[in-house]
């Protein structure tokens, strides 16, 4: 993998956010991921997508992204700046979706009890563990093979462009 | 000799797609993907990557799209993103194109397109609907819809299956909803997480169709990757109805279902009808428990209950009576069949005397994009799948869901009423 760490300042959300909540249905006939960053859990607190500016790592609690498979909602994140979600477990297509469009979502339980809004945070890639303000270190759960290949692909429409370029290797 | 019949439907469909005789829970195969399905909301983003990377489509006859969220185009963006589609679909072949009208995506792919055993995957959570017809389908964001029209096949891990056995009878005042609201309340909101929920039992024999695609609908709202109910008269029934042209010999893997030691049991006949109360579709509670709140609108429709029988199990508690001037009630059937065939009955009539509002089909008023939005501090009881805050409109609303029955009693009294004070 090429990226060895990700840091940043920490915006702590609670659990089961919805994609409802982090774009909801009256934005959804925007495509553009800057125009969509701008409203980014605007559904859950409209005073976040003006925090976006300068807290770029969302930690949250269980299952982050739940409902509507809307990608947009992944769109809307990394408009906004977001550079990676640590959250203690995941809904699935939001999952699946982050890891197709390069957005780093790790699952490190416990994670939610440890870490305040504001706090600096690192992701430590190589080592497999998230780094806390206090220098504590909380190993994530590795990352599947399957779900790197696409990562080092640089997402899943890159790898379909090869594939259509050089045929299924 | 490996007992295939002990394996999961869900594991049986994907081996039978990927090639294999037998997969392992767990495993990632790739798998041939016999349908795919994209709306308006979620198709953009897939026509945007198809166009980049400049790619012809090699089947256009597995691609169904379907203009059905902003139908008809409530605004300029929305009729820009149906004209986008509507030129799509005629330079690149796509002859299964539903436009403005034809119904929701869901309700019209289970009116004789999906076959049981297919792999289906379509750009909209509910896609799990499917698997009522005995059939692998799933949700999927736009890029992997993109890739799935592209190649024809995408990678699936095989779930772990989460059986749940259905014993006794659906009471005549209980649903699918009903149903699915109990597991949910059991499982939680994300009970069912990356698994497979399969239904089977002695219960089965009283769900209709029509249950048990409201049940495999809402599957996904304890987080399950697909939904899947055994092939047996009931199916075969309703293929026959829409005339799905199935090769029966075939299918015959799809007809056991696991009914020994399963997770969750549900006893149908003590079933009380259920309500979710806001914010999640998991915050399930007996409707006596609830009976009082009262409520601004009411809506009966969507992809989970906007069918001939929710509009008929409606209008028989609405025939005859008036709604509460209080309240104003919408219902959306969810396809032009679903209208058609409720227009030729008489209940849309019914349904207008006793003071609804019918609409054209459309998602509408479930995901909060038009023709029965709700404002501030409004209260809604809804047939439709969520209550996550804002999901019908303002973040300031409450919505509670229920079957379609418990919404039309609710709709005549002005608050969340239990339908049996007005079945038999």
């Amino acid at each position: 993998m090429c990226l060895k760490s990700v840091e940043g300042i920490v915006l702590v959300v609670g659990d089961n956010v919805d994609t409802d909540a982090i774009v909801p249905g009256r934005y959804l006939t925007l495509t553009d991921t800057r125009e969509l960053g701008k409203h980014a859990l605007e559904g859950l607190d409209p005073s976040i997508p003006g925090k976006l500016k300068e807290r770029n790592l969302i930690v949250a609690g269980r299952n982050f992204g739940c409902g509507s498979s809307r990608e947009h909602a992944v769109l809307a994140l990394l408009g906004a700046g977001v550079k990676a979600v640590v959250a203690e477990s995941f809904a699935r297509i939001f999952y699946r979706n982050a890891i197709n469009r390069g957005l780093l979502v790790v699952e490190a339980p416990g994670v939610s009890q440890k870490v305040s809004d504001g706090d600096r945070l690192v992701i430590d890639l190589e080592s497999g563990v998230v780094v806390l303000a206090s220098g504590e270190t909380l190993p994530f759960k590795p990352i599947a093979r399957e779900v790197l290949e696409i990562i080092e692909a640089g997402g899943l429409i890159e790898r379909l462009r090869k594939e259509l370029q050089y045929g299924r290797g | 000799m490996v007992n295939v019949a002990m394996d999961s439907l869900t594991a049986k469909i994907l081996a039978r797609a990927s090639g294999r005789d037998r997969v392992e829970v767990g495993e990632t195969v790739v798998a041939t993907v016999d349908k795919v399905m994209i709306h308006d909301v979620t198709g953009p983003i897939t026509l945007d990557l198809i166009d980049n990377l400049n790619a012809r489509i090699p089947k256009p006859e597995s691609l169904y799209i379907f203009l059905d969220h902003y139908s008809p185009s409530p605004s300029i963006p929305a009729s820009g993103i149906h004209r986008r589609f509507r030129i799509f679909a005629r330079t690149n072949g796509v002859i299964n194109f539903f436009d403005v009208g034809e119904g929701v995506c869901h309700q019209v792919m289970v009116e004789g397109i999906v076959k049981p055993g297919e792999v289906v995957v379509g750009a909209d959570s509910h896609t799990t609907t499917y698997g009522a017809l005995a059939a692998f389908s799933t949700g999927i964001g736009s890029s992997e819809a993109a890739y799935a029209i592209l190649t024809g096949r995408l990678w699936f891990k095989v779930p772990e299956p989460l059986y749940v056995r259905l014993d006794g009878a659906l009471p005549s005042y209980a649903s699918g909803k009903d149903i699915i609201l109990s597991v949910l309340g059991i499982l939680g909101q994300e009970g069912a997480n990356y698994k497979a929920l399969e239904f089977a039992g002695p219960g089965l024999r009283t769900l209709s169709m029509s249950d048990r695609l409201t049940v495999a609908n809402m599957s996904v709202e304890c987080g399950a990757k697909n939904a899947i109910f055994p092939l047996d008269e009931v199916t075969l029934d309703y293929v026959r109805e829409f005339n799905t042209p199935i090769d029966l010999s075939s299918l015959s893997y799809l007809r056991t279902a696991k009914v020994e030691s399963p997770h969750l049991t549900l006893d149908l006949s003590t079933l009380e009808p259920m309500v979710a109360k806001p914010h999640s579709p998991a915050n399930v509670a007996p409707v006596p428990s609830v009976e009082g709140v009262s409520i601004d609108a009411a809506f009966i429709g969507s992809c989970t209950n906007g069918r001939y029988e929710d509009l008929l199990a409606a209008a028989r508690i609405l025939k005859g009576r008036r709604v509460s001037k209080d309240v104003r009630l919408i219902v959306t059937p969810a396809s032009k069949r679903v209208l058609m065939r409720a227009l030729q009955d008489g209940l849309i009539k019914m349904l207008l005397d006793a003071g609804a509002v019918v609409t054209p089909p459309s998602c509408g008023a479930c995901f909060g994009g038009h023709l029965g939005v709700v404002g501030d501090d409004e209260v809604i009881i809804s047939s439709s799948n969520r209550n996550f805050v804002g999901r019908m409109g303002s973040p300031k609303a409450k919505i509670y869901l229920a079957s379609p029955v418990t919404v039309a009693a609710s709709a005549l009294e002005g608050c969340v009423t239990d339908p049996r004070r007005y079945l038999g």
